[in-house]
């Protein structure tokens, strides 16, 4: 039992019980160690041998993964159904993908120093919104204050407002929605419909190398574990258990001297910064952005990775976002008109026979076996 | 963010500099003139009251005679149309949120029981803990052995010593009003207003609970609105009768049971 006393990082730490740093410890191996070995050190043919397309799958889905769990914080939590993560997303991965355009240098197909699609409307400079996007750590700066400089704002006006539930739900989706409209506009400034790809390379190395995935990779996977040790210290402080007890009883924690809004706008904007994070890690590992990663359905489909997995859990959402893209990757290989509706069929089912999700299923069957 | 925390600190500073010289003949709340109504309906029209500190006042009053209306009145959960609630004879209470008057030291008991039902029992208390609200302060807070004897005294006050580690949604409705009465407590308020404690409670919990308001008497303010006659002659107070947003009369048990304004209204009609 910590005290007073007992050092932050020790408390921080140590929220994470130990089961979970058994799991971590073993994630780590496997994705820190395990598979960038064997994918440097083996060659096509061999046993051990992992593919580019492996591992881009994997990098990806953790990615996915990390979004899944700053869901979970924000609606688990909180209680607050946001379908707007993706837009974090996003924000974050054009972000750096600024930077990667940037670092194309004169590679380009019009060979200037303007990325192709500037060139192709004529720009002669970048706009202002593109300054200092040349430094790798300027935009990554940019990745994290970007989505949450607007969650900040928007949360703090609806919050303020008092919206909640389905209505929340609508507002954010409609803000998506607008930014998904912005985006696809080609005087935006951000390559339309087309968006960002054609990436060369990171602070100088190839981009497609298997260094540089492999790199990428184990990053998403620290960053992964990351986001799970500080969202659950996070949801055992007491921070975290007022974030559950508005999600309960808004009105009693109000007339306990607590003011719900910079609770939930708390959470709301760090749950945004961490999706910008995830964002960014995803970019240069699947190549391209554009807008369709704010379509509304991809925002739709975190919260069925979070419900599938298990609310409330954190780790639930992430394992609901392995479980389903990778069927998804199976599915649309194998039965591609037909996956919308199995991942349908799927929610229809988690949220029927299975309310607590598939952590939740673990949960009651290990109780029933120990009894 | 920063802000508000400055704000709600003047008024805390503000309030306990009232409250050093705390004298039993001290105007704890006033209600000047106060009106509301709701879609034409008035479910206040133009009430004045005053509560003394430390005093234990009893509200009654027939369905819709504007009792909780009035509390809402001064939690801020209700804007009255007119007229003002002021607190400790400085603080104008229609300024402020739900959380500021909070915090200023008025606590409030709900009619039905709200409490964080996916929380421990200790859990509950530890949230109601009077101490800093702000985000900053509660991501780092620890709860130390102060603290824990704190929760352990007001859970015995409660009576909910045994419970301490269950989920407070699988108590009993009694227990959870006991739960709420001890949140309260340990929020540490000048004034209590409670709505209907005893709702939903056995006899042998309604007496106990009139013992544990006695014990209170001297040490907060407490208004207290109730049906249960039984339970309002047991705490031998002053007694203030409502009807139809306005007050109707004022004094003991006794006396306001005999008034033929206050049968008529009980059982005439």
């Amino acid at each position: 039992m910590s005290n007073a006393r007992t050092p932050f990082v020790v408390r921080f730490f140590s929220a994470t019980g130990r089961t979970g740093w058994i799991a971590l410890v073993l994630f780590a191996l496997l994705t820190i160690v395990a598979v960038p070995v064997c994918h440097l050190m083996f060659q096509e043919g061999d046993a051990l041998f992992i593919s580019t397309f492996y591992v881009t799958l994997i990098g990806k889905i953790m990615c996915y993964a990390i979004v899944a769990v700053a869901m979970d914080l924000i609606w688990g939590y909180a209680g607050v159904l946001s379908l707007a993560q993706g837009l974090f997303f996003a924000l974050g991965g054009y972000a750096f993908g600024m930077y990667l355009m940037r670092s194309i240098g004169l590679d380009g197909v019009y060979q200037s120093h303007l990325p192709d699609f500037m060139v192709f409307l004529d720009w002669k400079e970048y706009p202002w919104f593109w300054a200092f996007t040349d430094s790798f750590v300027y935009s990554i700066f940019l990745a994290i204050a970007a989505p949450g400089l607007l969650a900040f704002i928007f949360g703090f006006f609806v919050f303020r407002s008092r919206v909640k539930g389905v209505y929340f739900a609508i507002i954010s989706q409609a803000m998506l929605y607008a930014f998904l409209l912005l985006f696809f506009m080609n005087n935006t400034g951000f390559g339309g419909n087309n968006g960002f790809t054609d990436f060369k390379r990171i602070l100088g190395y190839d981009i497609t190398s298997p260094e540089m995935r492999a790199t990428l990779f184990a990053l998403s996977s620290a960053t992964l574990m990351f986001a799970l040790i500080f969202g659950r210290y996070v949801v055992t402080s007491k921070y975290g258990r007022i974030l559950t007890a508005i999600r309960d009883a808004e009105m009693r924690v109000m007339f306990l001297g607590y003011n719900p809004l910079w609770y939930k706008l708390f959470i709301w904007t760090v749950a945004a910064i961490i999706c910008g994070i995830a964002g960014a890690l995803y970019v240069p590992q699947v190549g391209i952005i554009n807008p369709s990663e704010m379509a509304t359905a991809n925002s739709i489909e975190i919260a069925i990775w979070a419900a599938i997995g298990g609310r409330g859990t954190l780790v639930g959402p992430a394992i609901g976002a392995f479980v389903v893209n990778l069927s998804k990757s199976w599915f649309t290989v194998a039965f591609p008109e037909y996956w919308l509706y199995f991942l349908g069929l799927l929610f229809v089912l988690v949220t029927l026979l299975l309310p607590q999700g598939l952590v939740g299923l673990y949960q009651q069957l290990r109780a029933r076996s120990t009894r | 963010m920063s802000d508000v925390t400055t704000d709600t600190s003047n008024i805390k500073a503000e309030a306990s500099s009232t409250a050093t010289t705390p004298k039993n003949d001290d105007v704890i709340l006033e209600i000047a003139n106060i009106s509301v109504s709701f879609d034409g309906f008035k479910a206040l029209n133009d009430l004045s009251m005053k509560f003394m500190r430390n005093e234990l006042r009893c509200i009654i009053g027939p369905n819709g005679a504007g009792k909780t209306t009035m509390m809402d009145c001064i939690t801020g959960k209700t804007r009255p149309d007119e007229g003002t609630c002021t607190f400790n004879n400085t603080v104008d209470l229609s300024l402020l949120t739900e959380a500021e008057i909070a915090l200023v030291g008025i606590g409030r008991k709900f009619q039905k029981p709200t409490i964080f039902e996916s929380h421990t029992v200790f859990e509950n208390l530890e949230l109601a803990m009077k101490t800093d609200k702000t985000v900053f302060f509660s991501l780092f807070a620890v709860v130390d052995d102060v603290m824990r004897d704190r929760i352990s005294d007001t859970l015995k006050k409660v009576n909910l010593g045994e419970h301490a580690d269950q989920l407070a949604g699988r108590l009993s409705h009694g227990q959870k009003q006991w739960l709420e009465i001890g949140m309260l407590l340990m929020q540490d308020p000048q004034l209590l207003l409670l709505d209907e404690p005893v709702a939903g409670m056995t006899d042998d919990e309604t007496e106990r609970t009139g013992e544990l308001f006695n014990s209170l008497k001297g040490k907060h303010s407490l208004v207290v609105v109730e049906h249960d006659m039984d339970f309002v002659a047991q705490l031998k107070s002053m007694v203030t009768v409502l009807d139809q947003g306005a007050m109707l009369c004022e004094g003991e048990m006794a006396a306001v049971q005999a008034d033929p304004r206050v049968i008529e209204v009980y059982l005439g009609r």
